[in-house]
């Protein structure tokens, strides 16, 4: 199973809507999550803090932003 | 952590409640300095006066080429690139887009208002927006099943420059008509734009106030993402308050204003722009927040992303303006008078075409 959410090109909420999908199934670990607009890195930032994750680190690679939640 | 939250301040908790709170103010200060009662900003409304200036419907009393609209556009526009957000994207499903955006409008002029008008009437004491308010919030949840399901218009792609460019330069060029063709006194055209003698289309703050307020406004959603749909979807699908603390705001902020500025009447008979059947009001809206919800962004959201270079949020300003001219040939819009002679139909029709592109989106498999 894939830990890499990829968000690319899908607008709100989907990206919020991937990443959660994702947190209830891991419940701990890592996930990476791509998107490639500040919008949903802001959005799906939020919503995993919210459920208690941390942004272990947000890295731009070119248009895309890959986002490492941990818990 | 820290250092992506000081990047934008206006994204914070506290940054997009002082957004919600200078348009609430902007917006009751818009209705002391001219524009129509509880009206102050109506995003559909005022892309329906747009729509009647160009001659795309001829209803005498909704013809002016709102300023405040041009200006989210252009103000959007500029924050993106100020800020390195300018993203040209597109190809997402335009056609259910268009239509969404039709339906949208639609929806809202049976009604008579967008989101952030409901809110306005709301302020200003318009208990009938009571029934919009809850329309909105029905088909705005309506909406939120349908992304549970698996519903997605499909991925956007990278578009050129040029492309993203366009809604934005559409909206510059209606901008310099607007000043080419000035309004004359009396006269219900100027060049090749119409203009209202009488009713809401013919009550505006001046037109350079009405300009500027709207480039800030643009500006300031632009950095706060401020979106009225995403405020009650967030809080229905995610018990998430970020974006309802703004909408809340709004509200409080326009209703504060109005009782300083003597704005506020409240009551259900005889309010400015508005009709008194609660189902109706209740059923527009509910056609309305499910077209918003389908694509991803209240009216306002729409305008502010098409200046980020969103080709598919033009393409829904687009339908929205198609929806208006409909509304206004077919009698579907409503009046202080009461709903339209084809208003019902509309709704039903709406709400159809809003079911049909909801179904037929939704991926199971998805990655």
């Amino acid at each position: 199973m894939s830990d890499i959410v990829d968000a690319r090109g899908l607008s709100c909420p989907q990206p919020v809507l991937l990443a959660m999908s994702k947190m209830k199934e891991k419940t701990s670990g890592e996930i990476e999550v791509i998107i490639d607009n500040e919008v949903s890195r802001e959005n799906v930032s939020r919503a995993a803090r919210s459920q208690g994750w941390e942004i272990l680190d947000t890295q731009r690679k070119g248009d895309d932003y890959h986002l490492i939640l941990k818990r | 952590m820290e250092v992506e939250r000081t990047r934008n301040l206006f994204a914070t908790g506290m940054g997009i409640i002082a957004v919600g709170i200078i348009i609430g103010v902007l917006a009751s200060l818009l209705q002391k300095l001219g524009n129509p009662g509880n009206m102050g900003i109506c995003v559909a409304c005022f892309d329906r006066d747009i729509t009647g200036a160009v001659g795309m419907h001829r209803a005498e009393v909704v013809q002016y080429l709102r300023p405040e609209i041009l200006g989210f556009v252009l103000g959007s526009l500029a924050a993106a690139l100020l800020f390195g957000e300018f993203k040209p994207r597109g190809g997402s499903a335009p056609l259910a887009r268009f239509v969404l955006g039709m339906t949208a409008m639609i929806g809202a002029l049976v009604f008579l208002g967008c989101p952030w008008r409901t809110l306005l009437r709301l302020a200003g004491g318009d208990g009938n927006a009571l029934f919009g308010l809850a329309g909105l919030a029905v088909g705005v949840w309506g909406g939120t099943l349908f992304f549970k399901q698996g519903y997605s218009l499909g991925r956007s792609s990278k578009q050129s420059a040029g492309t993203g460019l366009l809604m934005p330069l559409l909206i510059a060029g209606l901008l310099v008509l607007r000043f080419m063709f000035a309004p004359v006194e009396g006269q219900a055209q100027s060049g090749v734009l119409f203009y209202s003698l009488k009713g809401p289309g013919a009550a505006y703050a001046p037109v350079a106030l009405s300009l500027g307020i709207g480039l800030l406004v643009g500006f300031l959603a632009q950095r706060s993402r401020f979106c009225t749909m995403g405020a009650l979807r967030d809080l229905i699908l995610f018990r998430q308050w970020h974006l309802f603390s703004g909408f809340l705001a709004l509200l409080a902020a326009a209703w504060l204003t109005n009782l300083v500025v003597g704005q506020f009447h409240p009551g259900f008979e005889k309010q400015p722009v508005a009709h008194t059947h609660a189902l109706w009001n209740f059923a527009g809206m509910l056609v309305a927040g499910l077209s918003f919800a389908l694509a991803g962004g209240c009216p306002g959201r729409q305008l502010f992303m098409s200046g980020e270079g969103d080709a598919d949020a033009g393409v829904f300003v687009l339908g929205m303006i198609t929806g208006a001219a409909f509304a206004h040939n077919f009698g579907l819009a409503s009046s202080p008078a009461g709903i339209g002679p084809h208003g019902i139909a509309a709704v039903v029709v709406s709400l159809f075409f809003c079911l049909v592109i909801g179904l037929s989106n939704i991926e199971r498999a998805r990655a």
